[in-house]
Order: structure tokens, then sequence, then C-alpha cells
């Protein structure tokens, strides 16, 4: 594993650069707990589509300040939702304020956040949505509903692709053509139809957790055919191996000479194409939920943020900051796809 | 030549039975009892449940019910929309050509523009300029469809420099035939532009590495050993043989583009396939959707068929073996 990551680093820095990236990513959305300012269902009646709060060193007076602060906003006119300043107080920036209760996964209970200011200022730095909810914060919390459905998409959809693809590979003949013919069959449909499809499947309404487990079910089930294939054909010709045929004869169970002596050897091309194919799994969780049919208010996704701006000019127009969600997913793919490449070049053996 | 057409369109064949199996599983499987649901719903006609019954068989074995759907389906006949009460067939029919208008557009941009630049930086492997590409063709593979049309859809409403949404403003009955086709090309604009935006990457990346791939055999060796001039190694000898395995991408495209296409018809509301399966899941209209998810795994396997003809054609080892 250190061997990789050095092999990475001197192979391309953007790359190990990207992987630490990711890894930020990841930590800031799971502690997103600790580290939002606001949870993600705290509305603000009288604030809806609040642009960025603006961060001052200086006040009306021209004083300088050390600690940044935000004056409170009142709304100015209702209709186009603008807002002006209120410069009789300041409202400086606190760290590790405390506030209600929020539990981290259940197990801990934090009191205290990374940062905030005072009531009835708010600080929102990526702007509010329709209902007065801080956008920074439900960026935190979705990016954990749409990260993880990814994690688990991929890896549930790969051990689906393990297996079959390993059997079919492996066993050959009758069982190979069958189980090949269903992956073809899945192929055929281009994969956002089938999704839908999928989905169409099951009521509309299902509560916020079956519809987490429906779109990692659906999304694991559309992904899984395309590795199937590849391992497949990868198995056919590591069973021919000096090695597969010696612990054949040794008397190894079929199970245990997959598991141990050819499994193992699929491990490179694995993590390239699980590195690859994450952005998958991102892209249909916010497109399913961007489409009102995957997470549902008040939970907070990548795509769900997104989707109040379909077919509205007005909030779009109102709103742009909304879009900040659509960089965060860029900004993740983008991350994932140099990894990916990277890491390709790097685990080739054709490169060593 | 002939056989092998004649041998791909063979296997087709259950390819297309497998698919419609399929299809007509996972519909049959929503939840409910569809048949009874139509009869609750007084905007259906008795007639139409009637002849539907017939047609379909609703009261008959699943097994039965497929094969009669099969029939109906060899026929072109979908059924009926539960939401539009008109047939399918008429509904597929509209939105399919504006599917196939926006992807064969997109497609045709983004190629002209990716194959050009491709070339270019190929033959300038590893100077600035190659890099710079290379950067931008990371971009677009990176970029969500969603988020650009969602980004086009923002700077139109700001610039009102295109229309948005439908496939035409024009409802003079007197428009002239130019004034209706240049209407619906402005329409056609901003979805295609941003298919072709997310595309032009990664054909953009495949395309370099095959021509790197063809410029660095001994052929292409052989002929700058020979003298022969630059553009004719280039363009004849290269590039020719590079673009062979992209006949096969072609093919993939379609399928590929029917994906993006779908989302981005979605918000820019371009009244496509893509919207249509949407809408017809959105209203638990099952026969639109069985048929919208016929018709798109038919249109994936026409896409790489017509990819396997093609490099059939152009590359005679294939056609040969």
């Amino acid at each position: 594993m250190r061997r990789l990551l050095q092999r990475l680093k001197n192979h391309s820095r953007p790359a190990y650069f990207s992987l630490w990236f990711l890894l930020v990513f990841y930590f800031v959305s799971f502690f997103a707990d600790i580290l939002a300012p606001y949870h993600f269902d705290q509305q603000f009646r009288n604030k809806p589509y609040h642009p960025p709060t603006k961060i001052h060193f200086f006040d009306s007076g021209g004083n300088f300040h050390i600690r940044p602060f935000v004056y409170n906003t009142v709304i100015d006119d209702p209709v186009f939702k603008t807002y002006k300043q209120d410069y009789s107080k300041i409202y400086p920036l606190k760290f590790f304020v405390s506030g209600k209760e929020r539990r981290i996964f259940f197990f801990f209970k934090t009191k205290r956040y990374l940062f905030g200011v005072d009531q009835p200022a708010g600080i929102f730095l990526f702007g509010t949505d329709n209902y007065g909810r801080d956008i920074f914060s439900r960026l935190l919390y979705g990016g954990r509903i749409s990260l993880s459905i990814s994690l688990i998409g991929v890896f549930i959809s790969f051990s689906l692709g393990m297996i079959t693809g390993g059997i079919a590979g492996y066993f050959g003949g009758i069982i190979d053509q069958i189980l090949m013919r269903l992956v073809e069959i899945l192929m055929v449909f281009p994969s956002f139809y089938l999704m839908l499809s999928l989905r169409a499947m099951f009521p509309l309404n299902l509560s916020s957790i079956q519809v987490y487990l429906l779109i990692v079910m659906i999304l694991s089930l559309i992904g899984w055919a395309g590795l199937a294939r590849i391992i497949r054909g990868m198995v056919l010709s590591i069973k021919e191996e000096d090695y597969v045929l010696a612990a054949r004869s040794l008397g190894l169970p079929h199970w245990k000479i997959l598991l141990f002596h050819i499994f193992p050897n699929t491990f490179s091309y694995s993590i390239t194409a699980i590195t690859i194919s994450v952005p998958g799994y991102i892209i249909g969780e916010a497109a399913l939920s961007l489409l009102g049919l995957g997470i549902q208010e008040p939970y907070p996704s990548w795509g769900n943020i997104l989707s109040s701006t379909i077919g509205n000019l007005r909030v779009l127009g109102d709103a742009p900051w909304l879009l900040l969600a659509g960089i965060f997913i860029f900004v993740v793919l983008i991350n994932f796809n140099l990894l990916g490449d990277a890491l390709r070049n790097v685990l080739d053996p054709k490169n060593w | 030549m002939k056989k092998l057409v004649l041998k791909r369109l063979l296997q087709l064949i259950p390819m297309l039975i497998g698919m419609s199996f399929v299809s007509f599983i996972i519909i049959q499987s929503s939840p409910g009892d569809y048949f009874a649901q139509m009869k609750m719903n007084p905007e259906i006609s008795p007639e139409t449940i009637e002849s539907m019954k017939v047609n379909f068989g609703l009261d008959r074995p699943i097994l039965v019910q497929y094969l009669l759907w099969l029939k109906n389906m060899c026929k072109l006949d979908f059924g009926v929309s539960f939401a539009y009460h008109i047939p399918v067939r008429t509904l597929i029919k509209f939105r399919l050509k504006n599917t196939i208008c926006l992807a064969i557009f997109s497609l045709v941009i983004s190629w002209v523009i990716a194959l050009p630049l491709a070339v270019f930086a190929g033959y300038r492997e590893g100077t600035f300029i190659d890099k710079i590409f290379s950067m931008l063709a990371y971009l677009s593979i990176s970029l969500p469809s969603f988020f650009v049309a969602l980004l086009f859809v923002y700077f139109i409403s700001k610039t009102n420099l295109l229309p948005l949404g439908g496939t035409r403003s024009i409802f003079e009955v007197d428009a002239s035939s130019f004034a209706l086709f240049k209407d619906y090309m402005e329409h056609l604009l901003v979805p295609g532009l941003v298919l072709c935006l997310v595309n032009v990457g990664g054909l953009f990346r495949l395309m370099k590495n095959n021509f790197i791939e063809t410029f660095n055999t001994p052929y292409v060796l052989a002929a700058w050993a020979r003298g022969v001039p630059r553009n004719s190694v280039i363009f004849k000898h290269a590039l020719r043989n590079a673009l062979n395995p992209m006949f096969t991408i072609l093919g993939m495209e379609i399928g590929g583009i029917l994906n993006g296409a779908a989302l981005t018809e979605i918000i820019c509301g371009w009244p496509g396939m893509g919207s249509l399966i949407l809408e017809a899941v959105l209203s638990h209209d099952l026969y639109l959707v069985m048929g919208s998810l016929v018709i798109s795994g038919f249109l994936l396997i026409v896409g790489n068929l017509i990819g396997d003809i093609l490099i059939a054609f152009f590359d005679p080892r294939i056609r040969i073996s």
C-alpha cells in the first residue's frame, strides 16, 4: 500500500493531490455535524433565497476588527428577495460555538460546532434556499448521502460483478453462456432509461431510508454487468496459469482457488475500475434526486439541492448559488477521474 | 461483407427477445394491479379498456400476456398511454424524432471539433498546446451533463440569446419551411451544445490515443524514411488507420448519448425520449414506460450494429476474417 502511494506520487503529483483532496472531502462530509454551522433542516423563514453572507473586517466607521464579523440582514424587497444590511450592530464570527445537540452517526453527541454567529444574524457562506436553509450546511450533509451512496453502490456491484464474472469465467460452459447472456441483456439498455424504469417498479412516496436503499440497489444493479464481463475475461486467462493448475491438482476446492488464487490477480484492475466507476454512481444518485425520484426533502443530497432550479428560471435567476451543488459534484468527479487515470498507469504491469 | 451483416442481424433476434422480456418483467413487477386501476380511472373509456383487454390479454396468464405484447410490438402497437389517452406509438414517434435529431446534431458537432483537435494535439504530443487541450478534455469528461445544462439555462435566461424549451416558437400557419427549420435549429442549439460539450472531451482523448498509437507504428516510420511528405504521412498513413477503432466508438456513442441526452432534454425542456420516460414514470404510465424502455434499448442495439457494419466496411482485416 505504501509502495503504491509512493509510486502514485512519483507518477503524477496532481493525482496524488487528488487522493488527499478526496480523503479530506470524505472526512468533511463525515463530520458534517461538527463542521456545518446549521443543521440541514434548520430554517430561517424570514431569509429565503438569502445571497451568500458578506464577511467583513472593517465596520461602517472604517475601524478594523481582527475577528471577522457579519451584519444582520433584513429583507428589502419581499418579491425580488433583496436584502439590505443592518449596520447598527456587528455580529462577530465565533469558533466552537455551542448550540442544539446533534448526533454524529447516532453514536456521539456534540453540542459544539466549528463556527457560527449569534442570532438573529446568520452566516450563510453559500446563501440559502427557498425555506431559508443554509446551503453550505446542506452541501456538507448532502455530501454524506451522495458520497456514501456511491461507495456502497460500488461495493455491492463490485461484489456482484466479481462473483458472477468469476463463476462464469472459471466454470465456463453452460453457466458461462447463461450468465453472459444475462449481462448482455442488461447492457442493452441505456442506463438512464433502465434506472428510471427500475424506479417505476416502486411507489413514488417511500420513507427516506427506503429511498436510500432503493437508490443503492438500482445503481448497483445497473453497474455490475459491465464489471462482470471484464472480470470474466480476466479469469478466463488467469485460470490457464500454472499456479491455478497446480492448486487444482492439489485438490483445492473451487471456491478456494477462485478466492485465493484467481481473485487476488484481478485486484490491480479492480482498484482502477472502482476509482473510475465511482463518478457514475455519484451522477446516478444526483440524477435521480434531481428529478425528484431520489432522496426526498428535508434530507439534502447534491442532486436534490439542484432540483428546485429545474424548469424554474425564476429560482435559477434569484438564487444562482444553488448551482454550487453542481460544482461540488464536478470537483469530486474531476478528482476521481484524475486519480483513476493515474492509478491505471501505475498499476499497469506494462509500465513497471 | 453481406454474410457478416446477415450474421449480425441474426444475432439481434435473441437480443431483442431477451430485452423485451426483461422490460416486460420489470414493468409487470411494479406494484398494484394496473388493469384494475385502469377500470377505476374515469378518464379512460370502457372501449379503450375493452380493446386493450383483447389485444394484450390483460386477464390471462403472464406468459400469454408477454407473447401477445410481443406480437403487438412487432406491429408497432405499444398500447395506449394512460395519461395522454393516445396510442403510445404516436407519442414515441414524435419524441423519438426530436431525440434522434438532438443526438445526430451533437454527434456531428462533437466529432467535427474533436477529431481535428485530436490529430493536431497527437502530432504535437507533450507540447504546451497538447497539455492545454488534454486539460480541457479532462474538464469536459468530468462535467455532469445536468450541471452544464443548468449553467446554459441560467446563462440564456440572463441574456435571452436563444429560445428555451419546446421545439418551435413560430406558430403561424403560413410560415415558410425555411423559417420553421431555422426555428427548430435554434431550439436545438442549447441542448445540442450542452451534449457536445460533455462528449467532446472523451472523444478527443480516444482519438488522440489512437492517433499516437498508429503514429508510432513501423509503417509510419517507414513512410517517414521513404521521404513521404508530412501531410501525406499524417493524413494518409496515420489518420486513416487511427480512424478505424473510432467506428466502434461511434456505435457505442449512440447509446451513451441517449443517457446524456435524457437529462439534458429534461433540463432544457426539449421534448424527447428522456423527458417522455420521466413523465411516464412520474405518472405511473406503465405502457409508456415499457414502450420507451424497449425503444431506447432498440436504439442502442441499432447503434452498435451500425458501428460494427461501419468498421467491417472500412477495415478489411475484419471484413475478411
